[in-house]
């Protein structure tokens, strides 16, 4: 028997297999018995050795990950201001309406005609996207936005190839860049061209001009972005890269602060993708499921993953009839339970909602630049859009780094921004407060972020060493790479 | 708010913004609605949908109608899961990242594999992912992949890994099995891997372990697509030498949901592990000697190696990783094998059944785990609608899948069928064969 010691929420967790005794069991399978028992089986090879489950009853499991869960910070409990991520209020309504049974319990090849409602849920999703975008046509199919940049950039390639014969070589990306967007590129067989960012944070249309040639397939560019800035020149960049040959995608993760406001068809763009776990509330769910489609103009449309959901005598169906497409990205049609959540918050919001959306976005993420741009360095200070970036370069002169910051702004309950991302600003701070935010949260981040500058001044080392308070303090990294433990091994 | 920042208007805030890019216009959407109406509106979509609680279903094909207990609905259904993101800040979230820890081990266990990552997308691209790794592996361009492979999981195979100047051969079936006189032809050292799915796309096991030993005899490496569910009856493949094992977990405490959001699986030997694909938990300690749980080996992922990296995957499947971990604690061991039995039961009860059907036809014999294919000597699409009708959700028409098998039917016989639904569904081929309507 185990001896329990006085309990805090920094004491150490069991892990599930810990609680585990022979013979416990959580679920009963259904019985087998009578004239389904008695069946002969042909002869294949047993199970040898059982799995090593963990054997608990469905109390101890309920507990166990209950307990756990508390461990958690998440958006229902406070503030959590990830540049990039958007993390905004997961209405509850939207959970509810995906597990209704006529939306969860459907299987993806039930014939067509029984169906009917979830082809028009995506015809209506499908429809709304392409009208905040401003573009042509669209797939739900990709599961993530990664996947979503990957699958434009096999269409950008089945473009050249059957305009040129060839898919050209190279992809430019802003040295602000997110990791998928380059790693995307190496995946879809091109080769990655880094542009240096301008003064003033923007892309520097002379170092575009010179890199642009005829073995360029493309631009990868966000708009606004990764430093929430708008690319004021994006029709004059985008016209570069067509005059050129190549073809312009936008990474779509900063939308929140588009809707209704200016879209990236009317800019030009041939491609972007959206996350509909960032702009359009679908919960993060601790790493996913997302949901990355991806909006095309009219000349891509032959490239797009197959199957392509079409409309006759008003019947829906797949279309599978398609020569020119790059193939299928998901195995089935993309992650439908995310599209009836994207769809549940549109219908919810409106266009005057989604417009407001993103007007509050920005409103958010320039209250606290000008709030906090005395204390903190704020590289381009001046009107931004959803997000904002700092630097922690002075209160590192003072003895504190950015991720020291990050570790005392947990023990004050709130998330730390985005840090060390993008690489093109030193110590830097990513802050996406979202819409969501009240401004009595905004001003309480002001006033811990003051607070923790304060206590850089007085005492840096308090920061070093922190956080105190959380779960676990300081872990080290290091270790766990060097003495590589990842998976559970039982007692021989 | 507005005097706060120090303008005078909202505009003032997006003069960066040209006016020839402003919509100027709303958005052409209809105006946002009330809960109560757009619950209305979506209702109604969803009873547009024949479901597979209503219906009888006999759907599978890479999708199935497996029990879902109700502790992992309450389990995932709580924000402290559902609204946290990636565990960036370990210090909170070892919620999260034990759970994928936990994951992680029990996956492994199922396949007795070495180690196992926290997700992929689906099936489909846990296979390219595997193509990718065994590539970069053995240094060749080549994977070999029998037609009784799940046609849509080498679709999204061949569309990420052609870019990459790398080939999925196609492998002759006989019989649904792998043709070994095929194999022995094809087999070379121009082959980075042989890929077999287990049991296969047409429900057959087969004995892998000689096929393994055959590949890995040239150099090349073998992935092994394998069924969560059976792995309580049948042998691991990780017992049978298997170097990858990938599969899709929807199985495992997650519903069909018309094809999204799965769970892609990913384990592999000790050996691979620095190539794996996506997030990885490791244990650790805090500076207070605590154990504690981080994302761990992330010099492999793109926010760290951006285009050397193993794979641009960055969100994955967190949710419906951590709904497969509750659903495997509370089946155990046990629950595992008797779901297993009850599968292999039913599947072979129906097979026994319809083979007494005059005009029916199974396509295979041997050993099948929870699903076959047979055909008719009538039309199989006619054959579905006919089913439709009564209620039954009968089969998926293998002539969807270009296995030159157009007249067959592939049907599923889960732990959720009951002796009585399985006899509906005999008297429902009886009736359509005799004429009925």
């Amino acid at each position: 028997m185990s001896s329990r010691q006085p309990q805090t929420l920094q004491s150490e967790t069991k892990l599930i297999f810990e609680l585990s005794a022979p013979g416990r069991a959580g679920y009963d399978a259904p019985e087998t018995s009578g004239e389904l028992a008695s069946v002969q089986l042909p002869a294949f090879r047993k199970r040898t050795v059982a799995p090593r489950l963990p054997e608990v009853t469905e109390n101890l499991a309920v507990r166990h990950y209950t307990n756990l869960s508390v461990r958690n910070h998440h958006i229902d409990r406070d503030f959590y201001p990830l540049g990039s991520c958007t993390m905004k209020y997961n209405p509850k309504i939207n959970d509810e309406l995906a597990a209704l049974r006529g939306f969860g319990s459907i299987h993806p090849l039930q014939p067509y005609s029984t169906v009917q409602g979830a082809f028009e849920l995506l015809d209506m999703l499908s429809k709304a996207l392409l009208e905040v975008t401003g573009m042509d046509a669209i797939t739900l199919q990709p599961a993530a936005g990664a996947q979503g940049e990957m699958t434009a950039l096999l269409m950008f390639r089945a473009y050249h190839i059957k305009n040129e014969g060839h898919p050209r070589k190279r992809v430019i990306i802003p040295d602000s860049a997110h990791g998928t967007n380059p790693a995307s590129i190496a995946i879809a067989g091109y080769e990655v061209t880094e542009l240096k960012s301008g003064a003033d944070g923007l892309t520097d249309l002379n170092a575009l001009k010179a890199a642009l040639g005829p073995d360029v397939a493309a631009l990868m560019i966000t708009n606004p972005n990764t430093l929430g800035l708008f690319e004021s020149r994006i029709k004059e960049i985008i016209d570069l890269v067509h005059a050129a040959g190549g073809l312009v995608y936008m990474d779509g993760a900063n939308l929140n602060a588009l809707m209704g406001i200016s879209r990236p068809g009317d800019m030009g763009f041939d491609a972007c993708h959206m996350n509909l776990h960032k702009t359009f509330s679908t919960p993060h769910g601790g790493g996913g499921p997302g949901s990355g489609p991806v909006a095309i103009k009219r000349h891509l449309e032959p490239f797009l993953p197959r199957p392509v959901l079409t409309r006759q005598s008003e019947q829906y169906y797949w279309d599978w009839k398609r020569p020119d497409s790059i193939g299928n990205v998901h195995t089935f049609f993309g992650n439908f339970g995310m599209h009836v959540r994207a769809l549940t918050y549109i219908l919810s919001l409106g266009g005057n909602g989604l417009k407001e959306i993103s007007e509050n976005a920005i409103l958010n993420a320039n209250y606290l630049r000008v709030k906090l741009r005395d204390a903190y360095e704020v590289p381009h200070d001046r009107p931004c859009t959803h997000e904002v970036i700092l630097s922690g370069d002075r209160q590192k002169a003072k003895g504190a780094k950015t991720l020291d910051i990050a570790k005392r702004l947990l023990d004050y309950g709130i998330h730390p921004p985005t840090v060390y991302f993008p690489l093109i600003v030193h110590e830097c701070l990513m802050i996406e407060p979202t819409e969501s935010e009240s401004r009595e949260t905004l001003d309480e981040f002001v006033d811990v972020m003051l607070r923790i500058d304060k206590e850089i001044t007085e005492n840096p080392e308090l920061l070093k060493q922190a956080p105190y308070s959380t779960p676990v303090r300081r872990l080290d990294e290091a270790g766990a790479a060097r003495n590589l433990n990842i998976r559970y091994q039982p007692p021989a | 708010m507005l005097r706060d920042i120090g303008v005078s208007s909202f505009e003032d805030l997006l003069t960066a913004v040209p006016s020839h890019l402003r919509l100027g216009r709303p958005l052409n959407l209809p105006a946002g609605k009330s809960e109560f109406e757009v619950k209305s509106i979506m209702t109604k979509l969803a009873k547009r949908n024949a479901n597979t609680v209503d219906s009888i279903s006999f759907l599978g094909a890479g999708s199935y109608d497996h029990f879902v207990p109700s502790a992992v609905n309450t389990l995932a259904g709580r924000s402290e899961f559902a609204t946290a993101y990636t565990p960036y800040q370990p210090e909170v979230a070892q919620g999260t990242l034990q759970v994928i820890y936990e994951f992680q081990s029990m996956i492994s266990e199922l396949f007795a594999m070495e180690a196992a990552n926290a997700s992929l997308y689906d099936g489909g691209s846990a296979l390219a992912e595997a193509v990718m790794l065994a590539c970069a592996q053995t240094g060749r361009k080549k994977v070999l992949c029998p037609q009784n492979v799940n046609n849509l999981y080498v679709g999204a195979t061949r569309t990420l890994v052609t870019p990459m100047g790398l080939a999925v051969e196609p492998l002759a079936i006989k019989d649904g099995a792998v043709d070994v006189a095929e194999l022995t032809k094809k087999l070379d050292d121009t082959v980075a891997a042989l890929i077999l799915q287990y049991p296969n796309f047409l429900g057959r096991i087969e004995d892998i372990e000689p096929l393994i030993k055959r590949a890995q005899s040239m150099g090349a490496l073998s992935i092994v697509i394998a069924d969560p569910m059976a792995m309580g009856v049948l042998e691991a493949p990780g017992h049978l030498g298997a170097d990858i094992v990938v599969g899709e977990g929807q199985a495992l405490g997650n519903y069909q949901s018309f094809g999204g959001p799965y769970l892609g699986l990913f384990a592999t030997k000790g050996n691979l592990v620095r190539r794996m694909p996506g997030r990885i938990a490791g244990v650790t300690k805090d500076v207070e000697g605590r154990r504690g749980f981080v994302l761990t080996l992330q010099t492999r992922e793109q926010h760290i190696r951006r285009e050397k990296a193993t794979s641009n995957i960055c969100t994955n499947e967190g949710l419906c990783a951590s709904r497969a971990t509750f659903f495997m604690s509370m089946l155990g061991p046990q629950g595992l094998k008797d779901v297993g039995d009850a599968c292999l039961k039913r599947c072979a009860y129906l097979r026994k059944k319809l083979a007494e059907v005059s005009g029916v036809r199974l396509s295979f014999d041997g050993a099948h785990f929870k699903e076959f294919s047979f055909s008719l000597s009538k039309d199989p699409e006619q054959f579905v609608e006919f089913m439709a009708k009564r209620g039954i959700l009968a089969g998926v028409p293998l002539r969807w899948f270009q296995l030159g098998m157009d007249d067959a039917i592939l049907v599923a016989v889960t732990e959720n069928r009951t002796l009585e639904e399985i006899s509906q569904y005999v008297s429902g081929v009886r009736a359509f064969m005799g004429g009925q309507e």
